[in-house]
């Protein structure tokens, strides 16, 4: 079944002593069968054995919460008898072999951790993450990535409604791709993951299990890359079909309307193997699986590859007997296949017969593949002292304007190739701080009065520099971002990205990030309901450089109006609300000069607050015409995206120097605002204790900066619209 | 009004909630039609929404012109029925024959999801009829083949007879002659590309979609 020049465990990516502990387990020689179940569900992928440790310090408890982690989705009680499931997950590396499935498959699987809640998916977050423009091979992974989110996502009927699009030759060769899906349920529809009633039957609802995706969380997300075999490894990545997953959703929703499923569970990572071993360990019970039951793709399956296969759009649902006629009536209606595989026994054990009453070809303690996995407290080591140049240490530019315009870029080429409007809920769509959308009754379609807003963001520079701080910067952006529309935080998920666990200096960026991650969601209040760990980001030895993305979930509470968005209008005098900023590390600015380290600037946790909380006051009380928040690129970008997107130019009184200009400082936006409001607003700033700077005028058709910049309207928008449709040209597609 | 609206649904069908939502927020009902019913339940009109009707395996609407349905809704049409075909919808038509033209992929080959203006070039169809001639409407677009074609015969037919009834502003897609939707001889019969559920509340950025709607539901 596999090489045979080293031993089995080891072909299968188990290590010596974890062979050891299997057999251990077992009291018996593992048979080969058995050591792949092991072996899927013992790589990192699925079992999360040298970050568990780190991720036990977040804070994921507030009395919101309905399900924290370790299930398949975080659900949060939103009122109104409505609860949202969120969750965020990488599918880095099927993406680097082929962009294009390795995309699709990642968003069928996030979907299908969100229905198996109970709740229907209502939105798609895509943060991406690519080698730099001028790449061929980059840009080739990203357009098949784009277009395998769009080709799944549109068909799947799920609109994908924001995220991120960074390119950075940190990434090249190694993408990230990670996708969030947002679900809105009936509270009382909520259902986990688990089985019970002995005797129940497991039905198996969806595809036919092939050999696409065999051993895919072993062999891809738990290893690095070489040059030479990346191709060898391409029939790893499975292949998705969205027409069948919108079926799957339809049916599977449609089952527990009508209360026909105890407990359902998705097949992603490890299969079979992974659904069947969690439902029954999940319920303390054991299952009998007939495997000559399982409709396959082709003649001929191995055992090892029908439990191991990762085989995509298939749920496996735990059913009594008697209401089997009316499950398999509607997955037939749906067009969806639907077979009883196997049924929940006493005891623990997870037994894979030829047949029914055949001969058992594998028989483990359910619980084993769960509880038992290793557990790593590997190594850590703070990286030696930086010897980069630093971002202070740089000239001041010799072209600011210039400097300016090459820091810009639109990413609607990207967005526009998601449908992000349907169900009608879109109020502000991607592009902007955050999205926003409207919060409905899943069911009746009540509308609430209230919205949803939901922002995805991370920052590797200031992660390189410093994991901790810079980690907090990024859930402090995200605060920030939902303040700019109006809402307040929820809910985080997170998605950690990063090297090879193997290097003590990862281990040590790992677990600064996640204190990083605590500290600040604590000062929050933000409780961390779910995540995703991908490490082994690394190409030819080189770790990718420290990237934590997180979602965050808002509320806002009352939508009369569509939030003001990055605009103003001629005659607004603009703002910047926050405090000032120091220094250029970590900044867009200085690593397109090549300068990668320094100091990051200050975060006050208790500053950003105060700042937040007057941005959300002032978007409810609809006192500004436009706000945007401060984030790569600093002031001069921010200042840049908001004439773009208006088309008025803008006139700045002062701006000290170049620091203060492409300075990344938190806690900081601008915002514009009609002249018959400004005192209010300066009133509002200073009754909050916020420090205020009165930046100059929105106005005309030059982008001025005194004595830095003056460039024309029309150029500083020719440089945001065309710098991707330049990169990708038309007419392109390699899907 | 109350005029019942029928929604046909296939599987791979999701603008159907949409429709039903923009119907109701003018006052009128609507009832979904399973693909695999011949019955249409005497409801008043027909639309045929926008997704990915049988997957849009072959092309999109191949499949669709089969479903049970649309022996029901050709009879219907045939009567005078006013039927709609949204995105999905129009190529269901197209490919059912009861609107001429063929939708292919989009020029520059992308999938695109963006606002569009449409121009209204007649008042004479069941979509138009409350809508004003040379009037601009901000309704956005949401497909991969929306490029419109058909051959010059029908194009010249289609020009004289008045029935293309909405043309793009700044054509997205390279249809001919910028068309964005057109009707049928009796004109009962319209198929657009754009999506006017998607433009009937203020929240979502425009209403302009409401007039379209209110055309249906008077037709």
């Amino acid at each position: 079944m596999l090489r045979v020049d080293k031993p089995l465990h080891r072909s299968l990516g188990l290590t010596d002593e974890e062979a050891n502990v299997i057999n251990e387990i077992l009291g018996r020689q593992a048979n080969p069968l058995e050591l792949a179940m092991y072996s899927v569900m013992w790589s990192e992928h699925c079992s999360y054995k040298s970050s568990r440790l780190h991720l036990k310090r977040l804070p994921t408890e507030a009395p919101w919460v309905l399900v924290g982690p370790g299930e398949n989705a975080g659900v949060v009680d939103v009122g109104d008898e409505i609860a949202v499931a969120i969750r965020i997950e990488s599918h880095n590396h099927p993406s680097a072999i082929e962009p294009y499935q390795g995309a699709a498959t990642g968003v069928g699987g996030i979907l299908r951790d969100i229905f198996t809640m109970g709740a229907r998916p209502i939105a798609l977050m895509d943060s991406l993450r690519f080698g730099p423009l001028d790449d061929p091979k980059s840009r080739w992974i990203a357009e098949g990535v784009v277009s395998g989110v769009s080709g799944y996502g549109n068909a799947v009927g799920v609109p994908t409604v924001g995220g991120e699009t960074v390119f950075d030759s940190t990434y090249k060769e190694n993408p990230l791709v990670n996708v969030l899906c947002l679900g809105v349920l009936p509270t009382d529809r909520l259902v986990l993951g688990q089985a019970s009633g002995i005797g129940n039957l497991a039905v198996l609802l969806g595809n036919s299990t092939g050999r696409d995706g065999i051993g895919g969380v072993s062999v891809l997300a738990s290893a690095g890359f070489s040059e030479e075999d990346d191709s060898a490894k391409r029939p790893s990545v499975q292949v998705g079909d969205p027409y069948e997953e919108k079926r799957l959703i339809e049916a599977c929703l449609a089952l527990l309307d009508e209360k026909l499923v105890i407990g359902i569970q998705d097949l992603g990572g490890a299969g079979l193997t992974c659904a069947t071993s969690e439902t029954a360990s999940r319920g303390g019970v054991g299952m009998d699986v007939d495997i000559s039951a399982i409709p396959c793709r082709e003649l001929g399956m191995e055992p090892y590859e029908i439990m191991t296969s990762e085989s995509q759009e298939r749920m496996l649902a735990i059913v009594e007997p008697k209401n089997l006629k009316r499950v398999l009536e509607i997955s037939n209606q749906w067009e969806v296949q639907a077979s009883a595989i196997g049924k929940v026994t006493n005891g623990d054990s997870l037994r894979i017969l030829s047949e029914i009453d055949g001969e058992v070809l594998a028989d483990i303690p359910a619980s084993s593949l769960h509880d038992d996995a290793p557990l790593y407290d590997r190594p850590k080591k703070k990286p030696e002292l930086h010897q980069g140049l630093s971002g202070d240490e740089l000239n001041p530019p010799v072209d600011a304007a210039n400097d300016l315009l090459s820091l810009l870029f639109d990413p609607s080429w990207v967005y526009e190739q998601y449908d992000h409007q349907l169900f009608l809920n879109t109020v502000v769509g991607p592009g902007d701080d955050a999205t926003v959308l409207r919060l409905k009754h899943p069911v009746s379609g009540k509308e609430t009065g209230r919205g949803l807003a939901i922002t995805t963001d991370g920052n590797h520079r200031w992660c390189l520099i410093d994991p901790k701080i810079g980690t907090a910067m990024i859930v402090a952006e995200a605060v920030l971002n939902l303040a700019c529309v109006g809402a307040h935080p929820l809910a985080v998920v997170n998605c950690l990205n990063f090297g090879n666990p193997e290097h003590p200096e990862v281990m040590w960026q790992l677990s600064e990030a996640i204190d990083g991650m605590s500290d600040s969601c604590v000062s929050f209040g933000v409780p961390v309901i779910g995540g995703n760990v991908s490490l082994y980001n690394e190409s030819e030895g080189n770790n990718i450089a420290p990237t934590p993305v997180i979602g965050m979930l808002g509320l806002i509470d009352d939508l009369k109006n569509r939030p003001p968005g990055a605009q103003m209008a001629e005659g607004d005098r603009l703002l910047l609300i926050g405090p000032e900023t120091s220094g250029l590390g970590g900044s867009l600015w200085a690593a397109n000069h090549g300068a990668f380290y320094g100091e990051l600037p200050e975060l006050d946790l208790e500053m950003h607050l105060k700042v937040a909380e007057t941005i959300r006051t002032l978007v409810g009380t609809e006192l500004i015409r436009g706000v945007h928040d401060l984030s790569e690129g600093g002031l001069g970008v921010a200042l840049a995206e908001m004439a773009a997107k208006s088309s008025v130019g803008v006139s700045i009184a002062r701006t000290p120097n170049h620091q203060a200009l492409f300075g990344e400082g938190p806690s900081r936006a601008v915002v514009a605002v009609d002249p018959e409001s400004l005192t209010e607003v300066l009133a509002l700033c200073e009754e909050r204790g916020v420090p205020v700077v009165r930046l100059g005028l929105a106005t005309g058709n030059q982008f001025k900066i005194k004595d830095m910049l003056d460039v024309s309207l029309s150029d500083l928008k020719t440089a945001f619209i065309s710098k991707l449709p330049n990169a990708f040209g038309v007419g392109t597609s390699n899907q | 009004m109350s005029a019942l609206v029928g929604v046909i649904v296939f599987p791979g069908t999701n603008c159907e909630m949409d429709v039903a939502e923009a119907v109701s927020s003018l006052g009128a009902n609507s009832k979904l039609l399973w693909h695999g019913d011949e019955d249409i339940h005497g409801v008043d009109s027909i639309v045929i929404p926008g997704g990915f009707a049988h997957g849009d395996y072959l092309r999109p609407g191949a499949i669709a012109r089969f479903s049970p349905v649309m022996k029901a809704v050709t009879q219907f049409a045939l009567e005078g029925g006013p039927v709609l075909g949204i995105c999905n919808g129009f190529q269901v038509l197209t490919e059912a024959g009861l609107l001429p033209g063929a939708l292919q992929k989009n020029r520059g080959l992308k999938f695109l999801c963006q606002p569009s203006t449409l121009r209204v070039e007649t008042t004479e169809s069941i979509l138009t009829n409350k809508a004003a001639v040379g009037g601009n409407l901000h309704i956005p677009i949401n497909h991969f083949e929306g490029n419109y074609t058909c051959d010059k015969e029908t194009l010249r037919e289609l020009n004289e007879e008045n029935r293309i009834v909405l043309r793009y502003v700044n054509n997205p897609n390279g249809s001919i002659d910028d068309i964005a939707g057109v009707c049928n001889n009796k004109r009962n019969v319209v198929g657009l590309m754009p999506h006017p559920e998607r433009a009937c509340n203020e929240l979502l950025g425009s209403t302009d979609g409401q007039v379209l709607f209110q055309s249906l539901l008077a037709a």
